[in-house]
């Protein structure tokens, strides 16, 4: 996608990193622990879904090797995707790959109205949640992108260049 | 242009110790969460580790099951196939085509419909059933469809050959090629067909609870005993693994001394409340009533006192028979309670005015003054509120279910310095167990219990969801071929059933009872 180029002050440069730094932290300490925890499934999640999605959840579910298929995606992409926006690695993938995560997490339990769900929920939400809005930073983060600015691709892309 | 190759075009050809360090400026927050990951999980290790010490118990999954071979066939007779006696045939491994054909169906229209699944994954236990008794010919005709299907199979599948039917247990009994019985019908008939089949020389499966009167009890003892035959009382329950776990919290004490149990029934529908449903074409015709009423005073046919006959303590041995038995068993294989000191009991019939003669709300105290215990039961076929089985101890208080829970308590003397540490939260369980699950842990997240107390790990993590009455039926074959005992065996079904008659007399005769056990009697 070719986009107009954006001229950062260091002040805006600074916070958009700092965004991007923190949400990469959240994903892979969300990723890690499921790691290491032998116990850790997403079936108990899936089979609580809500919503218009809510039988295809249920069908990932049901299915022990798609399960465990879910699973391994979900703990390898929560901690890839960490690595590459701390990192700022391979940033725009990382990004998209994000939001979809995200995406796929809001849409198994929108706190919408009638919903109920098993699992408790920390705070109060209506349609808004905190998964909602670290979706929608992460797509800010696509449009005011910084990786190659403060991040690895900085290099990757100078390398790229000179080839 | 691409937006952000501007700013590296112009400085393409040059790297400089600013560009490394654009580059990498990110790098020292890995390090920073590097040590956070660290701190945070030497922690958990240390809690986790500190409670595991103090509660001395193994994080391993208690195996129980024996390994018996199963080369010989074992030929069953079953007497009573109405609704517990097919539940039973199906733990057999026979089902009704026309069920196959639901479950086919229902699993055609839904991934999460395993019962189909399930049930073809069900170990075959070489078992075939040979003669069937039924007093009435719409279960009869049910039985002898799901026996004869050897092969799992819809109605459209290969059957095998339908066992005899026989018009009497007596006849039944006195059948050659049967080895073993199963015996599902009211109360009132369970102590006297199971006298009748040890002195057959046929083992036994018995629902519960083991005998209808006090009397009785005895001679179901004596018979086994002298007969040599193998019995085992339909408690499923012992095959729990939670249970085993349990018993093993108790044995090495982690909540202190054990000073009060409280077991509970809650049920509020007609259905658990006894009120089934009478199929439209049962008649004097097709229903033989002389054999129904049996050992039971004299009554004049009526349906209600056929299908729900266990709402009159003619037939019946109401909360105490129905209900308790399973809850004082899986207490009695937790702690070997045995036959209490005494026994005291209330309630009444205050929300079912049918007619019924058994109570739908009971109290019942049972003390144990030898161990420094109550055992209290309390029941509503009325209400829904969900109270569980607590054992409760001065250091802690375990929840059992299908799933096992320890708490400390709060004023413990044994975690009373942890607990001011803030290393043990008597909020939070101190140890779980969720049968299913690929470990035992000390602490989990509070996700995990949430969606274990609902049974969902376990009934779709790491594979097959377990039917408990099939892990007993198998229980009895393998004690059976192994000449070996049960694990609800003759003496645990004497143990109930003058633990629930006690209970039963206290009720009916508004007085306080109690066990003699020099003499063995009830006083």
């Amino acid at each position: 996608m070719k986009q107009k180029y954006i001229d950062y002050s260091n002040v805006q440069l600074f916070w958009l990193v700092a965004l991007r730094v923190l949400i990469g932290w959240h994903f892979l300490y969300e990723g890690l622990t499921k790691l290491i925890n032998p116990n850790w499934s997403s079936v108990g999640y899936l089979l609580d879904s809500e919503g218009f999605l809510k039988e295809f959840y249920i069908s990932l579910a049901s299915n022990p090797t798609t399960l465990s298929v879910i699973d391994f995606l979900n703990i390898w992409g929560l901690i890839l995707i960490g690595l590459g926006l701390i990192l700022g690695l391979l940033t725009r993938i990382s990004t998209i790959a994000g939001v979809l995560l995200l995406a796929l997490y809001y849409f198994s339990h929108p706190p919408c109205v009638g919903f109920k769900y098993a699992l408790p929920m920390e705070g109060s939400y209506l349609i808004v949640n905190k998964i909602l809005i670290e979706m929608i930073a992460l797509a800010l983060l696509f449009v005011f992108p910084t990786g190659k600015r403060i991040g690895i691709d900085r290099l990757i892309c100078r390398k790229n260049r000179k080839e | 242009m691409d937006e952000e190759n501007k700013d590296i075009n112009s400085q393409k050809g040059k790297i400089g110790r600013r560009e490394v360090i654009k580059s990498l400026a990110a790098i020292p927050v890995l390090g920073a969460f590097a040590y956070g990951w660290f701190k945070k999980r030497k922690y958990d290790t240390f809690l986790k580790n500190s409670i595991l010490d103090e509660i001395n118990l193994d994080a391993v999954n208690p195996v129980f099951q024996r390994k018996v071979s199963n080369n010989k066939q074992i030929r069953l007779g079953i007497i009573g196939t109405g609704s517990r006696g097919r539940q039973l045939l199906k733990g057999a491994g026979f089902l009704r085509p026309e069920v196959i054909d639901d479950w086919k169906e229902g699993a055609s229209n839904s991934d999460t419909d395993h019962r189909y699944r399930d049930y073809l994954e069900q170990e075959d236990l070489n078992v075939v059933v040979t003669g069937l008794c039924d007093i009435y010919e719409g279960n009869a005709k049910m039985g002898l469809s799901a026996c004869a299907n050897d092969f799992r199979e819809g109605s459209d599948g290969k059957m095998g050959s339908k066992p005899k039917r026989y018009k009497t247990y007596k006849d039944l009994l006195a059948a050659d090629d049967i080895d073993a019985v199963i015996i599902a019908t009211p109360d009132h008939w369970h102590g006297t067909i199971s006298i009748a089949a040890a002195r057959a020389g046929k083992h036994i499966y018995s629902e519960k609870p083991m005998t209808w009167t006090v009397a009785e009890t005895y001679e179901v003892v004596k018979a086994v005993k002298e007969n040599n035959v193998t019995f085992q009382l339909g408690h499923q329950n012992r095959e729990l693994e939670s249970y085993y776990k349990a018993r093993e919290a108790i044995s090495k004490n982690v909540i202190g001394k054990v000073n009060l149990i409280e077991i509970t029934t809650n049920r509020n529908s007609p259905s658990g409340a006894w009120v089934y449903d009478i199929p439209e074409d049962a008649c004097p015709e097709n229903i033989d009533w002389y054999q129904f009423i049996g050992p039971a005073p004299w009554h004049d046919f009526n349906l209600k006192r056929f299908f729900r006959w266990r709402c009159w303590w003619d037939y019946s041995t109401g909360l105490s028979g129905d209900l308790f038995t399973h809850d004082y068993d899986a207490m009695n294989q937790i702690f070997d309670l045995g036959i209490p000191h005494s026994a005291v009991a209330s309630g009444g019939v205050y929300y079912y005015k049918d007619g019924r003669t058994v109570p739908d709300v009971l109290q019942m105290a049972y003390e144990y003054p030898e161990r420094d215990l109550t055992l209290l039961y309390s029941a509503s076929l009325a209400s829904n509120k969900r109270r569980g089985r607590t054992i409760m101890g001065h250091d802690g208080y375990i929840e059992v279910g299908s799933n096992l829970m320890i708490y400390a308590d709060s004023g413990s003397t044994k975690y009373k310095e942890k607990i001011q540490d803030g290393i043990i939260d008597p909020s939070v369980p101190i140890f779980s167990y969720t049968p299913g699950m690929k470990k035992v842990d000390a602490i989990t997240s509070p996700t995990e219990q949430y969606f274990a107390g609902r049974g969902l790990l376990y009934t779709y993590r790491g594979g097959k969801r377990v039917d408990t009455t099939h892990l007993h039926i198998k229980d009895w074959l393998d004690a059976i071929r192994s000449g070996t005992q049960p694990s609800c065996n003759i003496d645990r079904g004497f143990e109930e059933a003058m633990t629930a008659h006690m209970g039963t007399i206290a009720y009916r005769e508004n007085r306080k009872v109690f066990w003699d056990s020099d003499k063995q009697l009830i006083i």
